[in-house]
């Protein structure tokens, strides 16, 4: 697969469509052609439905001129199209021409490995896992009354060839298996969601995958015995896995080069801080072996990297792409991402977390006496400008005494990131990633988040119960 | 037909006829196309400039009750045939449904100006220049201005065709523009920011000046903002947060929501679910409406749908497999996010309606509360099937009929139908707001919520 995945378009052309791009002036051009492939199949109400399956193909070309980036996009690779598209893309820069460097080399980069190709197994298959999703959640029992699965695979074949000399593919491969309960007793109605998803093939659900469905069944039933939130400043013991996002939000879009740039981020200038307590150790890393924010290289070439970001809660690095590298005259760190050939490059998280310590999470809990107890969010928000984030928990409980007693519903945790980072007082040994789909400037990219178990001596919970 | 859109309407009969000859019993097949110019600039410069077209084609085929999707961005003959084919083969793997097929009764609403008159008179200097232009009305209102981090201009001439197998065949051309800017007021901890926006059909309707100014205002709004206590209150939303909620309550009623069991608002036609207060209409046909169009995602003609009258619950927003499943008639609501998608239904224009107070008139009515200005995490936080919701918010108090200082860190809590029976006045000026679909709201004057602070 690295040979068909580097040959989108053969190697002299991609070296004439950058030069072409040139030719009217800019420091830097860049070439990304892309061709996806995607299939989806949904249950709901008992029916296997909505089968979709879809092919896209196109290129993108780029030039950089001082601050300004010119951009143009267009589908399919028919050569007059890819000419005209050079031609309109230079005729818009403005600026002095910069001498392209003729292409090296094509890189190889370490692909990820999939073992099964999802679009060689049959249809009739993944609606199976669909159907054994439906079942698995029905059996936990009869509060359970909807249950909707979803399947998605995905394989995005994507080369790049720049002007100074790269020129680099990759072959990815991403499948995800997603389930969403609703559970009723009486008058209440709570849902419950679960995934399992990584940038690997089909072998990825051969193990018990409609766990998905049962943990999704257990969330929404669990939720109908909770009680109203409690609000104020508590303590809270945020889960591992799920509760990476709290990072991801609250820290990792503000160590994004652009927002620094554009003195939006409240981390701007503080490399080199110690931000958080001795025991934060965090990372952005695009490298992990199967996760679903893990590509070969960016969506600009540069392999991907695992990059530490804070030491021992020292500030280390911010996250680049090529074009804010350049402008702070360092290496991109790999996170140059793009949601498809139709979107500009900028810097995103890959997977993200705050490295495991060796207290077992019981221990963290049982140093709460009242507090709260977050395991799943429903999704968050983060403002980089002030740090501020909120985040709804889709699952949630007491602490009280030390011990997790009653579900919650309606809580929300609400603080900011660089206040938070300071009020880590403990970190569990208890690693654990999950995956998800991160919004910026209109553009989503698969990123994965994670943490060990965490616990924050103070946050504000947001509930209903005043 | 329109001849500017002659060729998409061929491409689009191409594929149903493809479908049919792959041995389909229906199939339809959207084909769109458009050129988008977005323009963003940072301290009086441009930071990055687009130009691009795009194209793409959806095509939904249905057999023995089995329904199929493909898509793809190849317009060219083998291209589509492919396309018909591969829809047809997936159709396979689905289970039968009934109810599943395309409208009985297809149509288009005669719709003027959807393309904006004058849109090729603007050059991409003239672009740039609007888009510096916001920026500067933005940094120039005030000192405590520091930063505008993200200013952008942004239009879209799109043209899209809809074919059917039983002979409906029709298309329309428009054009749509925004443009935004994102301004601090403050440093530090005072650090507060703020967002203006303008949308249009065309650049012409846009007002720079007023969408930096905007901004800049909202920032200053905020500037200096600190957690309040938490408490239980009225509350003022601004239009900006009522349209973001009026986004999530058309969710609820769509009638594939309330089918599968997933809305909180099933089996409650009829019944009073609002204050008289609060009046909800979906409007496929506005003039001002950027969701207006002849006809929605599956060739059912727009139309006008009051949702909420009295604070009664007159209707579903259906499409029509919701439609057939209920047997009732579409409401012209089977929307396309993209061709990547079939139809489902969402809603098209959603309008709040006025009242008759003044922006005063709340604030002296609520008297001590909170004036709502942002809301985040609320697509995440409210509970669809329950309604609950608790979201992060930002504002300003109010103490004896007057805005107070400004409050952040806090969440606002309720759930949709003690919100909805809440309403105790609505502003008699409403604003279109892009968020979460095509909106437009007043404020609204809620009776309590709970605030949760410090």
């Amino acid at each position: 697969m690295p040979a068909e995945s580097a040959q989108l378009l053969p190697e002299d052309a991609a070296g004439r469509l950058v030069e072409r791009a040139l030719r009217r002036g800019g420091d830097f051009a860049d070439l990304y052609v892309e061709r996806r492939d995607t299939f989806n199949l949904s249950l709901d109400d008992r029916r296997v439905e909505r089968a979709q399956t879809g092919s896209e193909t196109g290129a993108a070309i780029r030039v950089v001129a001082g601050d300004a980036t010119y951009f143009g996009h267009v589908d399919g690779l028919a050569e007059a199209d890819l000419d005209r598209l050079a031609d309109e893309v230079a005729s818009a820069v403005r600026g002095r021409r910069a001498e392209p460097r003729p292409l090296g080399a094509a890189q190889t980069p370490q692909l990820q490995s999939v073992r099964v190709d999802p679009q060689a197994v049959a249809p009739e298959r993944k609606a199976d896992l669909l159907r054994e999703c439906d079942e698995r959640a029905r059996s936990v029992g009869s509060e359970v009354s909807q249950v909707a699965a979803s399947y998605v695979e995905g394989r995005r074949r994507v080369q790049v060839a720049n002007s100074d000399g790269l020129l680099a593919g990759d072959d990815r491969t991403r499948v995800r298996l997603g389930a969403q309960v609703v559970a009723r007793r009486d008058d209440r109605v709570e849902a419950g969601s679960e995934s399992l998803a990584g940038h690997a093939g089909f072998e990825l659900f051969e193990g018990d995958p409609a766990a998905v469905a049962e943990e999704a069944a257990r969330r929404a039933v669990t939720m109908l015995a909770a009680r109203p939130a409690p609000a104020g400043r508590m303590p809270v013991v945020v889960g591992n896995g799920f509760g990476g996002v709290l990072f991801h939000e609250a820290t990792g879009h503000g160590l994004e080069s652009d927002a620094v740039q554009k003195h939006a981020s409240v981390y701007e200038g503080r490399l080199g801080d110690k931000l958080a307590s001795s025991i934060v150790t965090a990372y952005d890393d695009g490298t992990m072996l199967g996760e679903w924010g893990t590509d070969a290289i960016d969506d600009e070439g540069t392999p991907c990297q695992s990059t530490r970001v804070l030491d021992e809660g020292e500030l280390c690095i911010y996250l680049y792409d090529l074009l804010r590298a350049r402008k702070d005259g360092r290496p991109s760190t790999g996170n140059g991402r793009r949601q498809s050939f139709r979107h500009l490059p900028i810097p995103r998280m890959t997977n993200t977390y705050i490295a495991p310590l060796d207290t077992d999470p019981q221990d963290i809990i049982a140093g709460v006496q009242r507090g709260l107890y977050a395991v799943s969010f429903g999704g968050g928000q983060v403002e980089p400008a002030t740090g501020d984030f909120v985040f709804g928990l889709s699952e949630g409980y007491l602490i009280e005494n030390g011990e997790v007693t009653a579900p919650v519903r309606g809580a929300t945790l609400i603080g900011n990131g660089l206040d938070v980072l300071t009020k880590i007082d403990a970190i569990g040994n208890d690693l654990a990633m999950k995956s998800g789909f991160c919004g910026k400037d209109g553009q989503q990219v698969p990123v994965g988040t994670g943490q060990p178990t965490v616990r924050i001596s103070e946050l504000t919970v947001g509930g209903t119960d005043v | 037909m329109s001849s500017a859109t002659g060729d998409l309407e061929a491409a689009a009969r191409l594929a149903v006829d493809a479908a049919l000859a792959a041995g389909v019993d229906e199939a339809d097949a959207w084909c769109q196309d458009s050129v988008e110019r977005t323009v963003r600039v940072y301290e009086g410069a441009v930071e990055s400039l687009t130009e691009a077209g795009a194209k793409g084609a959806g095509v939904r085929v249905f057999r023995d009750g089995r329904t199929g999707y493909a898509y793809g961005s190849d317009l060219s003959e083998q291209g589509l045939q492919a396309l018909a084919r591969a829809a047809a083969a997936t159709a396979a793997v689905t289970e039968p449904d009934e109810h599943a097929g395309i409208p009985r009764h297809p149509g288009a609403a005669p719709i003027p100006g959807l393309r904006a008159g004058g849109f090729d008179d603007w050059t991409m200097e003239r672009r740039v220049e609007l888009a510096l232009a916001v920026e500067r009305a933005a940094r120039e209102r005030d000192t405590l201005v520091t930063n505008v981090e993200d200013t952008v201009y942004s239009d879209a001439e799109a043209r899209a065709a809809l074919a059917n197998s039983n002979g409906f065949c029709d298309s329309y051309e428009e054009t749509q523009c925004y443009a935004f800017a994102y301004a601090f007021a403050g440093d530090g901890p005072d650090r507060m920011t703020g967002m203006g926006f303008g949308v249009g059909r065309g650049p012409d309707e846009l007002d720079p000046e007023q969408v930096g100014h905007e901004a800049a205002d909202r920032a200053l709004a905020m500037h200096g903002a600190r957690q309040p206590e938490s408490r239980r209150c009225p509350v003022v939303l601004d239009p900006f947060v009522a349209a973001s909620f009026a986004s999530i309550i058309g969710r609820t009623l769509s009638a594939d929501a309330v089918q599968r069991g997933r809305s909180l608002f099933a089996d409650r036609e009829g019944d009073q679910i609002a204050s008289p207060a609060f009046r909800l209409v979906d409007d496929g046909l506005h003039p001002e409406g950027l969701a207006t169009a002849p006809f929605d995602g599956e060739g059912v003609a727009r139309q006008t749908t009051p949702l909420i009258e009295d604070g009664v619950l007159r209707t579903y927003l259906f499409d029509t497999y919701t439609a057939n499943r209920a047997a009732r008639e579409s409401t012209g609501n089977g929307e396309r996010g993209s061709y990547r998608t079939p139809p489902s239904v969402s809603a098209s224009n959603l309008l709040v309606a006025p009242g008759d107070a003044s922006a005063d008139d709340l604030l002296k009515a609520a008297g001590d509360g909170l004036y709502v200005m942002g809301v985040a995490g609320l697509h995440s936080g409210v509970n669809p099937v329950s309604g609950s919701f608790s979201v992060g918010a930002t504002g300003r108090l109010i103490r004896g009929g007057e805005l107070a200082e400004p409050a952040r860190e806090m969440t606002i809590a309720s759930d949709l139908v003690a919100m909805l029976q809440g309403v105790a006045r609505a502003a008699g000026e409403a604003r279109w707001v892009p968020f979460g679909g095509s909106v437009q709201a007043p404020a609204l004057l809620v009776r309590e919520m709970t605030v949760a602070g410090s």
